[in-house]
């Protein structure tokens, strides 16, 4: 129904006709997020508001006037970033109570075109994870755990098991808005990127997750973990939609320093239909140890797709892939020792009853708010930051990130446009599977596949490409060079187009179809 | 080489974070011998990346005012508080020493 459409060619078109209000989709969305609930995708549903930015919306539809494509359409944002007068919490007990008194500049820029803005969804404590299973307020779940796709496949357990024990993750750490977005409780949500973060869960949920080039979205109010590597990243069920949001967020911000001063023109994608010119790259050092047999086909099968259809299709090398992760590790704890050290008690968040001193006062605050994974890598970082560690460690990992964004630009600039690789090495792990292993490293095994483009800074998307044998999505994953967003997405969507990912077939789902809107159904965005 | 407990108490006051326990220990550890791995890399010649973007300029603004008198903003996420200002224990008292603590690192 209305709520499977795309945004520019179908929801936009709904609205402007009137065919569906702003008021009825929040609604619906409202709904679908309380019948939805199990999921845990949301920590705060902010209700009232969000009606009432509807109302607005639908008096500027009434006037005819209304500011966009985005206007009236429900949005959630993950619980990191911040947004004025709603509960901030990074899924941390270090920020429970806290009210951002201002919205970070992506969630303005949404909220000034007339999106509605549902709520904050769940995530890994302060992002630092790739299960979202690690913040306070528990695990978020796969959607599609309650699919007929997954439950057709699942084994009947012998003995009379809990349904419930099957679920399996979302990945991370932006699960709660990737569980959103795959669950059609709203069109679009905001996710952070700092190792995968946006692309992981994107793939396991079975949505669009896109990473844009490090510079080109502000990440002013977004509350940083990893300064020289995140970016807001951008989750929708289809890639023209993923346009459609970012063409709402690029472009430089004087509040973030690290944003281009170049002039961003946002821009339709076009349907391609030659890809003779195109020349896509596949790296090898990828086919990482642990890439499922199943993943491994399908990432061959793609680029045959590709070869068939005229491209051209070479392997090529990344030769200090391996060293991406550990580098990674190594800047990415340094850089949150810092980021974390804000977090004292004294103008904001959890504060530690402790009186005796300020410095007794911060360390236990910082004790009773942090969870284990927040302060193993505050006090790893540190340890890599020590002066007898910091040439050996930090900058010793500074050097090989240079190697690492080295890689790329010598593979784009011997021809090749776009990188195809695996996003992850499986489709999702069941929870009770995943919690086995400890975060650190989970993260390891996980980010393997995504982070080096965060290293690099490259713009990369995940694109759903087909079930495994377990009924779950599995994802692929294109790399593009820096600030070619256009070309990235364009590339996306047509293979998007070629592989028809099948729709999520949820119980919740279908109890909300209205009727009115069958004739919809048919109408593919593709 | 296991880390010593006075770097681990060390650690400890710079972070203003604990360890908390052997796993706590154990996790640092296991992190240092994973980023062990980054000696096998040769780095002759090549220089510290700090920013993707260091091939472009800074941006810098105007020195101009614009924003701020945002006082009772700033001020109301904080839980102690005295008209205009932050209220916090008294400074300038360091955080015991290892043999005075009753902390996991002192035991071992």
């Amino acid at each position: 129904a209305a709520l499977k459409g795309g945004l520019r060619s179908q929801v936009s078109a709904a609205l402007k006709e009137g065919r569906v209000t702003p008021t009825e989709l929040c609604q619906r969305c409202l709904a679908l997020i309380k019948s939805t609930k199990f999921l845990n995708a949301y920590i705060t549903v902010a209700e009232e508001t969000a009606l009432k930015q509807a109302e607005e919306s639908e008096e500027r539809y009434k006037r005819g006037q209304p500011l966009g494509i985005l206007d009236g359409i429900p949005v959630a944002v993950k619980d990191n970033f911040n947004t004025a007068g709603i509960e901030t919490t990074c899924a941390s007990n270090m920020l429970k109570g806290y009210i951002s008194p201002y919205n970070a500049t992506v969630v303005q820029k949404l909220l000034d075109q007339g999106a509605v803005l549902l709520g904050k969804t769940n995530l890994d404590e302060f992002a630092m994870g790739s299960g979202s299973t690690d913040g306070v307020f528990g695990p978020v779940r796969n959607p599609w755990s309650y699919s007929k796709q997954y439950k057709e496949k699942s084994v009947p357990k012998p003995y009379s098991e809990d349904e419930e024990s099957n679920w399996v993750i979302t990945g991370g750490s932006s699960g709660g808005s990737a569980a959103a977005v795959s669950s059609f409780t709203c069109f679009a949500a905001l996710g952070s990127d700092t190792g995968g973060s946006t692309r992981n869960p994107a793939a396991h949920c079975g949505v669009v997750g896109l990473k844009p080039t490090y510079g080109l979205i502000s990440r002013h109010g977004l509350i940083p973990l990893v300064n020289s590597m995140d970016v807001p990243g951008i989750l929708t069920r289809c890639v023209d939609d993923a346009a459609v949001l970012l063409g709402s967020l690029a472009g430089h911000d004087p509040k973030d320093s690290t944003t281009i001063q170049d002039d961003f023109q946002p821009f339709e994608l076009p349907n391609l239909t030659d890809v003779s010119k195109l020349s896509i790259g596949i790296p090898k050092e990828y086919h990482a140890p642990g890439l499922s047999s199943e993943i491994l086909a399908l990432w061959s099968k793609a680029a045959d797709l590709f070869r068939n259809a005229g491209a051209n299709v070479v392997e090529v090398s990344l030769p200090h892939t391996r060293y991406s992760i550990v580098c990674y590790h190594v800047l990415c704890t340094a850089e949150v020792a810092s980021n974390m050290a804000r977090f004292d008690g004294l103008e904001y968040g959890h504060r530690s009853d402790r009186k005796e001193s300020t410095e007794s006062m911060y360390a236990a605050t910082r004790r009773e708010g942090f969870n284990d994974v927040v302060r193993g890598r505050i006090l790893s970082g540190n340890y890599f930051l020590l002066k007898q560690n910091y040439e050996k460690y930090f900058v010793k990992a500074l050097k090989v990130r240079r190697l690492i964004a080295d890689d790329f630009v010598k593979v784009f600039r011997s021809g090749v446009d776009i990188l195809l690789t695996p996003t992850t090495l499986s489709d999702a792990a069941p929870y009770m599977e995943f919690i086995r292993e400890d975060n650190r490293t989970r993260s390891a095994q996980d980010d393997i596949l995504t982070q080096a483009a965060n290293m690099a800074g490259l713009p990369a998307i995940n694109v759903p490409t087909a079930l495994s044998e377990r009924g779950l999505p599995v994802g692929l994953q294109f790399i593009g060079r820096s600030f070619q967003e256009k070309q990235l997405l364009t590339v996306a969507k047509w293979f998007e187009k070629q592989v028809q990912f099948p729709v999520i077939q949820l119980e919740e789902v279908k109890r909300h179809d209205s009727n009115v809107f069958q004739h919809q159904k048919s109408a593919s965005f593709s | 080489q296991k880390v010593s407990v006075e770097v681990l108490d060390h650690l400890e006051h710079l972070a203003l974070v604990d360890f908390r326990d052997s796993e706590g220990v154990e996790r640092l550890q296991k992190a240092i011998q994973f980023a062990d791995q980054l000696h096998e890399v040769n780095t002759d010649g090549v220089e510290p990346m700090d920013s993707v973007l260091e091939d472009r300029c800074l941006y810098l603004r105007e020195d101009d005012v614009t924003e701020g008198n945002c006082t009772k903003e700033v001020l109301e996420n904080a839980r102690e508080k005295v008209e205009e200002y932050f209220v916090a224990p008294p400074g300038n008292i360091p955080l015991p020493k290892l043999e005075e603590q009753d902390t996991f690192l002192q035991g071992s």
